[in-house]
Parts: structure tokens; sequence; C-alpha cells
């Protein structure tokens, strides 16, 4: 893989000299929070952000876009309209989630809405200094290897290691080459494993996640899910805000006055309540606690058959959003029959 | 710009439907209609290949698309039939539709029956009410390719003889040498039912001699029945992963997106509808 370095100094000047390849968004400050949201310049980027109120998944996967537009000739496809994006700033966790994306999406019977928007999204991933609620160490998610075109790895105070993932990645190197040197030398690279060594000692959060599938087999029928499900609200909230989250879906709005509207499809969540109801009014997860365990089962149980690894990345927004305390961590805890004190 | 595959070869987009044209409808029971549908062009409908216990998902403009199973069969081409209860909106909408109208059709999706698998060996098909609309697809084909199939059985409960689905089509059917036929109503109301009355579970006494090994059995309808159907199927000693059951979720896309089907890492809508009695002792879930 090529590896450049970038002048601390000099990361507002080439980020801005991408600007040809499309709109640039990235984290900026919301409150006491940060959302991805589109910038003029590179200046307005908050980099000290750590997560994001919701993770980058909307630009793949838009809380609510049309799929088709129709009227009494049938069904047009609303593809090519998405713009081209160069999107700052996600950090190793939220690539995996786009990674683990891309395989619902992309791989079996491929969805045309979110391939055009995942080709024409340029991704600069940053590295990031783990806070309390991060555990992406835990779910192996902590680096990256692939799904990002560069990766901008922080090193001392001076200095970016720029990693460079694709040939698009390259492309924007090229826009401001001047800029990147291709000397790394022996004091950079110690520089760099040091910077490994005390951004590991930062992970504060002690999350337990060996053997979870088993865990999870063996408490299926547990009283455990009935004490989680009491206290949930099923408001969906944690589906919103997580990186792997991609149920949708589908209405078709009308116009009031002639027989033509959209056909949308809009963000769901497991864990409301008509999320398994059929026709006859049978709710296969009539209880708040099964539909919990659906979220959680997909979460730290299912995926590891398929791909030997949960579908959680660790970035920790469902300990910050989840507004009766129930997340991956209390969860985990529950399961193992430990104690938890639910805030 | 970032988009580097400009030439890239456009992609089926498996989310469009394709309008097609109601050809006939009419009643089933009171609140069951029979539907055939049937491509645009006559090329493209007799070019319409499927599997028995598929499904498709219909829309109707401005309302909306839910999943149907096909109760017609790919052994006779040209014609797409469903059998449709009205139970919300999309269903009420379906039933204001006529003959001529247009209809949005995407599919076929799911497994359907492991045809191959199912060759030369013995059949034995037990529905209940709206069971019979997947299943009539599964009896319909093995009919039509009778040569491919051991002894076949078909045993159908419903309420009363007006809740049957194609009641007069299966009535003759017990005239049939080739077919063991074996209605029953839970209840006469009319005092003509020329057939059973009594349980679908009943019916299993006349199955006489069935050799447990080379049978498959399969079944469909409300999660009631399954559990008496299943005990009797397992008194027949049928091997679990010889008895089949197509079931049912909430869809919106049939492809593995939208997630409402999921039951752990399985999507009912491509790794089923149709799964095996094992699959389902297998994942609590999948059929409660």
């Amino acid at each position: 893989m090529r590896i450049l370095k970038l002048k601390k100094r000099d990361l507002t000047k080439f980020i801005d000299s991408t600007s040809g390849f499309g709109e640039l968004w990235g984290a900026r400050k919301k409150g006491e929070r940060s959302a991805f949201s589109r910038l003029e310049s590179a200046k307005d980027i908050d980099l000290e952000a750590r997560r994001t109120i919701l993770p980058p998944k909307k630009f793949m996967l838009p809380q609510s876009a049309s799929m088709f537009k129709y009227d009494h000739n049938g069904y047009v496809e609303q593809l090519g309209k998405a713009p081209n994006r160069v999107l700052f700033g996600l950090h190793a966790c939220d690539i995996h989630g786009i990674l683990i994306l891309d395989r619902l999406f992309m791989e079996r019977y491929p969805d045309p809405y979110y391939s055009e928007r995942r080709r024409k999204t340029a991704i600069i991933g940053t590295s990031c200094i783990p806070d309390e609620f991060c555990f992406c160490r835990e779910t192996h998610t902590d680096t990256i290897e692939e799904g990002y075109d560069l990766f901008l790895s922080e090193v001392g105070s001076d200095f970016y290691l720029t990693w460079v993932g694709s040939s698009l990645g390259d492309d924007l190197v090229r826009t401001a080459e001047d800029l990147f040197d291709e000397g790394i030398t022996v004091e950079d690279i110690q520089k760099f494993v040091d910077w490994k060594k005390w951004r590991e000692r930062k992970f504060k959060l002690d999350i337990d996640l060996d053997g979870m599938p088993d865990i999870f087999e063996l408490t299926l029928g547990n009283k455990a899910w009935d004490k989680i499900g009491d206290r949930c609200l099923a408001c969906g909230s944690c589906s919103m805000v997580c990186p792997t989250c991609n149920c949708y879906n589908v209405i078709d709005t009308v116009a009031l006055t002639k027989l033509e509207g959209d056909r949308r499809r809009s963000w769901d969540a497991c864990t409301l309540c008509e999320y398994s109801l059929v026709a006859g009014g049978h709710n296969f997860r009539a209880s708040r606690a099964d539909r919990l365990k659906l979220w959680y089962t997909h979460k730290l149980q299912a995926f590891y058959g398929e791909f030997g690894k949960p579908s959680c990345v660790g970035c920790g927004r469902c300990l910050v959003t989840c507004p009766v305390d129930i997340n991956v961590y209390t969860v985990a805890k529950t399961l193992r029959g430990e104690e938890v004190f639910f805030k | 710009m970032i988009d580097g595959g400009g030439d890239r070869q456009k992609t089926v987009n498996p989310f469009q439907p394709e309008m097609m044209r109601i050809v006939r409808r009419y009643n089933l029971t009171h609140d069951v209609r029979f539907f055939q549908v049937r491509p645009l062009e006559a090329s493209r409908a007799l070019a319409l290949s499927y599997k028995p216990g598929q499904f498709m998902m219909l829309s109707n403009l401005g309302v909306g698309e839910a999943p149907f199973s096909i109760s017609s069969t790919p052994s006779r081409p040209g014609l797409l039939e469903f059998c449709i209860r009205e139970s919300g909106q999309l269903t009420s909408s379906l039933f204001r539709m006529k003959e001529n109208d247009a209809i949005g059709v995407r599919g076929p999706y799911g497994n359907g029956f492991p045809i191959d698998r199912l060759k030369g060996k013995n059949l034995i098909i037990t529905v209940g009410g709206l069971g019979a609309a997947p299943l009539r697809s599964l009896l319909q084909y093995a009919l039509d390719n009778r040569d491919d199939f051991g002894e076949i059985y078909f045993l159908y409960g419903a309420k009363t003889p007006s809740e049957m689905l194609f009641r007069k089509e299966f009535l003759d059917m017990r005239e049939r040498q080739d077919l063991h036929c074996l209605l029953t109503v839970d209840k006469d109301d009319t005092d003509k039912w020329p057939a059973n009355v009594g349980l679908v579970t009943a019916l299993f006494k006349q199955l006489k001699g069935i050799d447990p090994k080379n049978t498959f059995a399969a079944t469909c309808g409300p999660p009631v029945m399954y559990r008496f159907v299943l005990q009797e199927l397992l008194k027949l000693k049928i091997p679990k992963h010889q008895i089949l059951m197509t079931l049912e979720r909430r869809m919106k896309c049939g492809v593995g997106k939208c997630g409402h089907c999921v039951v752990k890492h399985i999507y009912t809508c491509i790794d089923g509808p149709v799964f095996s009695y094992w699959d389902v002792l297998n994942m609590k879930e999948l059929i409660y």
C-alpha cells in the first residue's frame, strides 16, 4: 500500500483541493455532540469529534429516499441523482460498519440505490482516540485495512500517515501531490508504533464479548430478557444510531389529486411494535423482549455464523443514545449473569 | 468523477415492479379472491419461470406492496395465479381491481420446494384454510409430472364447505385414480357436503402403508394446525428433514435487504419460505 506523510498544517489545504470530486461532508459540532454535515471548507471540520450522532450509513442509505416515481403507466426507478461526495473523518469502527453494509447490499442481489451512493462516495478515514464508551478493541474493529480511499493516522503533533486505499484515493492525493512526502523515516515508524501503544491504553470500557453466540443460544428463554424488555421503551433510537442497522420500510406516498407519487423507503427498527406483524393480525414478536432479542441476536450472534465476527463495531452509540441504558454493554453483562446497574 | 464505472453494465433493479394485467378474478370464499395475472406481452408471459412454493411481490399503484404465494404451477405457463384474503389496506385495494386493470408484479422470490429431492418419492400434502394457496402449486405440479412421483396424498381441512378454496376443483380431484384426495370440513353447515367432517388430523387414519423413508410431507396452514399435523406426520415416522413447511413473514423487499423476515441469520425471503421441520425445531422463532 502507498503510504505518504501529510503535514498537519496542510490538512485543510489538501481537503479543499479535493472539492472537484464532490460535496465535502465532515463532522461538525452540533450542540455538545457532532454530526456529519455539508461543509463549505475543511476549516469547518471538527477534528476532535468522537462519534457523530448518526453513523455514516445515512449517506449510502438515507433516512428516507425515493425508489420509484409512479403514475398509471407504472414505476420509474429513481437512480443517477445521488451527488458525488467526499466524506471526511470516518473512524475505523464506522468504516467497518460500511463494510458490513456493503456485504448486505452489494453481494447477493445487489441493491442499485445503495451501490450508486457507495460508488459516488469517497471515504477519507481518520484515526481517533477512544473515550469511555468505545469498545472497538473488543469487536476487533479498532483498526482498518480496507473500505476507505484514504486513511489519515495522526502521528505525533506534526503529521499524518496517509494510507492510500484505492485508485480513487490515489487520485485525491494527486490533486495536491506537493503536500505529500514519500520519505518515511525510521523515527516516523517508531512514532507511529508508540502512538498505537498509547492509543491502546486509552480504552476504558471493560466489556467481554467472548463466547457471545453460545451465550445467546443458552439464554434464549431466560428471564433476563424479560427484565431488559420491561425497561425498553420501543423507541427505535438504537437502530437509528447503529452503523449496521439496515432495516427499512417501504411506503407509497400519493398525490391528492391524481394517481402519481413516490415509492419511498425509510429507516425502520425491529424494536418497533409492528415490525413483525403479518396479515390477519398475528405478530411474531409482540413483546418488547422478543424484539430486543432479535436486535441483539443480530448484532452479537447471527453474524458470527456467516462471517465469524459480530455485526457490532463497538462505536458506543447505543451506550450514549438509549434513554433507558439498554446497550451492548448492559445486555452482554446481563446475559452473563452479572449484576448490572442501569443508569 | 468518483464513479469510475461509467461503462459498467446496468444491473437489473431487483425492486422494479413489472406492470401486468389482471385476466380474471372471482371469489373463492367470502373473503378470499382468486386472481389470474398475465404480463402484457405474450412472449414474456410464456417465458415466466418459477418453482412451486415461491412467492411474488404484488403492488397496487399508490397503495403499496406485499408478498403473496403463487398458487399456479409452472407446468402450466402463461398465467400467474394468487389467492388473496382481504385483510388490510393493500388487499382491500386489490379487491377493488377489475379485469384488465394493471397490477405491479416482481419476483419470483424464495427457495420454493426442492423438486429434485421430491422426485421419485411419495408426497403427503396437508393444508388448512388459506394454506391451500401455496400448496396448490405443488399439487398441480406433481399431477402434471405424475410419473416423477410415487403415491400422492392431498389432505385439506377447512372450517366449512364455503370456506374451502377451489372447492369444486378439489372435489373433482377425488375421482382421479392417481391421487388420494381427502377433504374435510370442521363443520358441515350445508348438509350436502359429500366428503369428510372433522379435523384434518383425523384424515391421517385413512393413510395406509406409508413408507416413511420414501415419503416427503409438505404442509401449510394456521399456526395452531401445525402442531397437530406435525404430530401425525411424526407418528408416520417421516424424518424431520423430509417434512416441509412454507412460512409467512412480513416482508418489504423479497431479496434479503429490508430485514423484516429475519430469524437469526436466516432470511425467510431468500433462505425460505420453505423450511424443514428440523429447521423449525432448530430455530425457535421460526413459526411462533
